[in-house]
């Protein structure tokens, strides 16, 4: 909401010198956010008079334009020219080019003389051009920077001015004021109002206030006025449409005459522009009262005015020139000819008000804020009017808009009131708030006095009487948002201030500290960067084929995933089901970059659809929902995992001075999968894995020991680095998190550590190529019992020596008992035992 | 039989004077090795088997007996000296020998390489933490939700009216198909619902997390950001309390000079509700007033949601927004850097924030 200095003054105390920052700076107290400053003289400085054209010589160019010179005359005649400076002419005549065609000799005009400065830093001098000094510029509205028109020069006799020749310019289109934009909460409608924020700023300043609603004089009653009826047989929640409607008429207006400039500058600076003289008065009100107001053209309308919903398939053409299908949820304006304008949101273009327009009917109307703002969201029809109608405006004001508006045709468009008019609907009923004494006080922590709180809302225009408990309030009628007794103590706390509030610290009760949870999600992370690894975070959105790609293996083609309705862009329109999407465009983003050495994790969660999405109805607020309509909200939400992914390319460090890097690969993307499973204390059973992103032979697949798979990692396949253009052999792993943390052993049960000595046997095992190693292992482990303390595998050949088709898989056994020391052949029966297993189970011979 | 090096003369074992010039060429000799290797060959020259002194030695028990005692002291005396010498010298050209690998093995520390890449945290995750931290230290809580989550969590149970103004203001992520009610959390607010529902009275409550809205990336907006909210529900909870937790936060977060400043404002899920500033000591260009986020004393429409009676519990909550934090705090100038991944990013931060 822009608020025009001058406007404002005109209700509110504001001190003579005070500036839009000054005003800002008081609204802020009581809950309105700066937003900007609109100050003309910002960007134009003068000086900008008022001249006469004397004389006009037309002066055809050779480039095939006439151009003007110009006498223009800009002091009185008889005085003297009071400004110095460089192409001021002491004679109060200027020599100016112009050119523009709009006028004639004897207009009067908006002369820039030399030294002033236009918006745009556009400085004005005496210069040379087309053969003349020309020693200023005459203005167009746009070069003031006060409007779009650029057709040609201002020529004030067209807005209704004859100024004196000489005049300021700027004080005369009201250059000199400005305006102040504050931000309204959507629960303060009545603050789109000069009425309201006049009224705010004395809360903030302790100043006096004047209602603008309580200037105007309307008649207590009206009647005998043009037809109307209130026909609304579908409220939405209980609440008509339109609860009231005030019809007023004025007769012999004339729609052509020009807008004063002081209405012009304060609609600018409010924000809107100059439309016609009927229009611009409807605005004004508005801004003042608050109370959207619409005028018809009386003789285009046809019978009675019905406010109703809309029928099926039912059409209006709206002010904008569209032709719109209206919902059966719509509230319509009508007469017997149809739809003449979507309620508080678009009059219709049939009875626009023109320049022909002589007889005027004014509608200021009270409309249910969730109907208009159905409508103007179904219509993406967002207006000054529907913005105030969704926030609430005052029921009561409505009668007072509608002769302010009359006032104004009948002073400015020398129109003639009808003493007839209409007034329908009825009043909402009143609420009346119970306050309790002591309630502000406990809820805020401010030891409040009877007084104060009497006062605070008082002064809001509340009604308050005392009674045994506390008090009984009746809000204004412009404060549709206070309802509860919560909502007067904010009132209260606002106008005594919250800068007021003391500072105590509440004791929470003894907390339980980070949950396993969260602790095992911490540990993981920072172990991951520990080892080396850098975190990134990336968005959540991806494509549908990136999803098909990195989405679990067992799903298949045609995974399924979420799809957003709005998303930001539409090629991204889905949710990640997994991380490595996002992350090797981090890696690609830092590849680009120069960074060839990359380790990059990330975690996070990812979205997997679930056989039921969400619920088909959301219980009303304010209550608890049963249990099963809870259950039902708990059930609906998808699951979300936490995963874990890296992706890893190029080497393990920067090569140096005697350093060699070490290129990554397969097998430090298994390695950090490990690690996350060494450091929650879990076990990772490492199988060959089969997964459409990865390398088709080097591809682990993660288990858990309940065979539940909870990941993948290994080499990026070849053909997705390549059209991805990420480097060759780039390695990834993607782990569910959640699975780890879940598997974590809830308490670790200690080990005997035996300090007899150690007795190490190594052997050698032939076995067909394609029997994996940890299998090998699994069957040492077992064939060679508790004397086995560890066992690893320390050599992998085939080749020479071995037959093909075979491989030669070497291994280092660690004996220990717990109570002796070994001998010799006590270890060796057990290498013998293990040996004997790993034969049957993968025929394995000793080399 | 007398064994004896071809040409060289046996020292008379009797005769003081001879061997005394045995054992003082000796000793010369010792004295003038150079290196071990040298006093090798010294060694075996002047006191190997077939050294003068050692031959002369033999002699001594061909002597008559009257002489042997003294010229066995003569020979002892002797060849200890000469002993005492190896073994000094010895010494002296080990330590010298080691002395020299030591200076030999010198290394040039400034060439040396990087051999374990150091990682970093992601600033924005370092910081939650953080953040978490304190409340835990006050005896608060850490409760999650899902990001993505039912309509009546995120706006209905918070007070948000069907068709009220704020809730078209939060700019939402809906989910296909829209009639199932799902979205991307605005807000972590829903947690708090959710801890309400699941939890005993008093709660004490942060709720951190990535929150979602339809903003274009920009300087400083982004559509995915992060946010941590806490919510307090006890007997007799004031908004002296929500103060008083708030200076207590910010001092631990940003010294003991930090200070807070509430504003009214308007939140659905609140009432009071007020706009969150911070006096920051450290800012950059002096300390300042930084609006910072949003609070207020929980509306009883949201406790009714959870179940909890308004007439026995208040509550407040805040939030506030852990990237707006990472720009002044940290003086991160441009939202992209938080978001696009780049490594310099994370790695100038390291551990620490």
């Amino acid at each position: 909401m822009r608020i025009p200095l001058s406007w404002l003054r005109e209700f509110a105390a504001v001190p003579a010198g005070a500036t839009a920052e000054d005003v800002m700076a008081e609204l802020v107290k009581v809950g309105f956010e700066e937003e900007a400053v609109h100050r003309p003289t910002d960007t134009l400085q003068g000086p900008v008079v008022v001249g006469q054209v004397l004389s006009l010589v037309k002066e055809p160019q050779t480039n095939g334009k006439t151009i003007n010179w110009c006498q223009v005359r800009v002091v009185p005649e008889g005085q003297e020219q009071t400004l110095t400076g460089d192409g001021i002419d002491p004679s109060g005549v200027q020599g100016i080019i112009c050119g523009a065609h709009n006028f004639v000799e004897g207009d009067k005009v908006v002369v820039t003389l030399p030294g002033a400065v236009l918006p745009g830093d556009f400085h004005i001098s005496a210069r040379k051009t087309y053969g003349h000094l020309s020693a200023g510029m005459i203005a167009s509205v746009r070069e003031l920077g006060i409007g779009e028109d650029h057709d040609g020069i201002l020529v004030l006799s067209r807005i209704g001015l004859d100024p004196e020749v000489g005049t300021d310019a700027m004080e005369l289109l009201g250059l000199y004021d400005e305006a102040a934009e504050i931000n309204v909460t959507p629960d303060r409608g009545y603050a789109f109002s000069i009425r309201g924020v006049a009224r705010e700023y004395a809360h903030a300043t302790g100043t006096s206030f004047t209602d603008p609603a309580t200037k105007v004089a309307a008649p207590a009653e009206l009647s005998g006025g043009y037809g109307v009826k209130l026909n609304d047989d579908a409220p939405i929640y209980g609440k008509p449409g339109c609860d009231r409607f005030v019809a007023r008429t004025v007769r012999g207006v004339d729609a052509t005459r020009p807008t004063p400039p002081w209405m012009v500058s304060r609609l600018r600076l409010a924000g809107v522009r100059s439309i016609s003289l009927p229009v611009d008065i409807s605005n004004y009100v508005m801004f003042e009262l608050g109370q959207p107001t619409h005028c018809y053209d009386l003789d285009k309308l046809s019978g009675d005015i019905v406010v109703r919903r809309a029928s099926a398939g039912e059409k209006i053409t709206t002010l904008d020139g569209k032709e719109r299908t209206l919902d059966t949820e719509d509230l319509l304006i009508t007469d017997d000819s149809g739809a003449i304008g979507i309620a508080g949101v678009m009059g219709g273009a049939a009875t626009e008000v023109g320049d022909s327009t002589s007889n005027i009917l004014v509608e200021a109307a009270h409309f249910d804020a969730v109907s208009i703002g159905r409508s103007r969201r179904r219509h993406k029809l967002p207006s000054e009017a529907s913005k105030r109608f969704e926030r609430g405006v005052d029921w009561q004001v409505a009668g007072i808009a509608a002769q302010r508006v009359v006032d104004l045709l009948v002073e400015l468009a020398g129109g003639t009131a009808d003493e007839a008019g209409t007034d329908v609907g009825t009043a909402p009923e009143t609420i009346t708030i119970e306050l309790p004494a002591g309630f502000a006080a406990a809820r805020i922590g401010i030891d409040f006095t009877d007084s104060q709180i009497v006062t605070s809302l008082e002064d809001l225009g509340a009604v308050v009487v005392k009674n045994d408990a506390g008090w009984t309030v009746t809000p204004p009628s412009w404060r549709s948002d206070l309802e509860t007794k919560e909502d007067l103590t904010e009132e209260i706390a606002r106008l005594v201030g919250y800068d007021k509030i003391p500072a105590t610290l509440p004791v929470a009760p003894p907390g339980r500290g980070l949950t396993r949870v969260q602790q095992q999600r911490r540990r993981l992370i920072q172990a991951l960067a520990d080892t080396g690894l850098t975190e990134v975070l990336s968005y959540p959105f991806v494509s549908k084929a990136a999803n098909d790609t990195f989405g679990t293996a067992e799903q298949g083609a045609g995974r399924s995933a979420i799809k957003l309705a709005n998303p930001i862009s539409e090629e991204q329109g889905y949710l990640r089901t997994s991380i490595l999407p996002g992350l090797i465009e981090v890696a690609k983003r830092n590849h680009s970059r120069g960074f060839r050495d990359l380790a990059l994790f990330e975690s996070g969660l990812v979205f997997l659809p679930g056989a039921t999405m969400g619920t088909p109805a959301i219980p009303p607020l304010g209550a608890k929902p049963a249990d099963e309509v809870l259950d039902a909200l708990y059930d609906g939400v998808p699951d979300q995992p936490f995963h874990l992914a890296a992706v890893l390319t190029g080497h393990d460090s920067p090569a140096a001075a005697a350093h060699s890097p070490r290129a990554w690969d397969w097998a430090d993307a298994l390695d950090i999968a490990r690690l996350a499973g060494d450091v929650l204390g879990v076990d990772l059973v490492v199988t060959q894995g089969s997964h459409q992103a990865f390398h088709p032979g080097r591809t682990a697949q993660l288990a858990l020991r309940t065979g539940e798979v909870v990941g993948y990692a290994g080499e990026l396949h070849p053909k997705l680095l390549a059209a991805s253009d990420m480097p060759a052999r780039s390695v990834a792993v993607e782990i569910n998190a959640d699975a780890l943390f879940e598997a974590a052993p809830d308490v670790i049960v200690a080990r005997h550590i035996s300090t007899f000595p150690l007795a190490t046997q190594d052997v050698a095992l032939v076995v067909p190529a394609d029997v994996p190693a940890d299998d090998v292992l699994a069957a040492l482990r077992e064939g060679a019992g508790e004397l086995l303390e560890d066992v690893a595998l320390f050599d992998v050949y085939a080749g020479k020596g071995i037959e093909e088709g075979r491989k030669s898989l070497a291994f280092g056994l660690r004996f220990r008992a717990a109570d002796r020391t070994l001998t010799a052949d006590e270890a060796s029966a057990a290498r013998e035992s293990a040996v004997a297993l790993a034969a049957e189970r993968f025929g394995a011979v000793q080399r | 039989m007398t064994e004896t090096l071809p040409g060289a003369a046996i020292p008379n074992p009797t005769d003081e004077a001879a061997i005394n010039a045995a054992v003082d060429q000796a000793i010369t000799a010792i004295a003038g090795a150079a290196t071990l290797d040298e006093l090798k060959a010294v060694r075996l020259a002047h006191s190997g088997e077939k050294s003068p002194l050692s031959l002369a030695n033999r002699e001594i028990g061909r002597l008559p007996k009257d002489q042997k005692a003294l010229a066995g002291k003569l020979m002892g005396a002797s060849r200890g000296r000469v002993n005492k010498a190896l073994a000094d010298r010895t010494a002296v050209l080990e330590a010298e020998n080691d002395a020299r690998i030591l200076v030999e093995e010198t290394v040039d520390v400034t060439a040396a390489p990087r051999r374990r890449r150091a990682g970093a945290r992601h600033p924005l995750s370092t910081l939650q933490d953080r953040v978490a931290d304190i409340f835990v230290g006050m005896g608060w809580e850490i409760a999650e939700g899902p990001e993505v989550e039912s309509e009546w969590f995120n706006f209905d149970a918070l007070n948000f009216k069907p068709d009220h103004p704020a809730r078209e203001m939060q700019d939402t992520f809906f989910v296909e198909p829209p009639e199932a009610h799902l979205l991307m959390r605005t807000h972590t607010s829903p947690v708090q619902v959710r801890s309400m529902l699941e939890r005993e009275v008093p709660i004490y409550v942060l709720c951190p997390g990535k929150v979602f809205r339809t903003d274009e990336l920009d300087a400083t907006h982004t559509p995915v950001f992060h946010q941590f909210e806490g919510l307090a529900i006890d007997k007799g909870l004031s908004m002296a309390d929500l103060l008083g937790t708030l200076e207590h936060f910010t001092r631990q977060m940003f010294g003991e000079e930090a200070k807070v400043r509430l504003r009214p404002n308007y939140f659905p899920f609140t009432e009071p509700s007020a706009e969150l500033d911070i006096f920051h000591p450290g800012a950059k260009g002096g300390p300042r007033w930084i609006e910072w986020g949003g609070c207020g004393m929980v509306n009883p429409n949201v406790l009714r949601a959870a179940g909890i009676d308004p007439d026995v519990y208040s509550g407040f909550a805040f939030g506030m927004g852990i990237e707006r934090a990472l720009m002044f705090r940290n003086e991160v100038a441009d939202m992209h850097d938080m978001i696009e991944g780049d490594v310099r990013f994370s790695e100038h931060f390291g551990m620490e924030i």
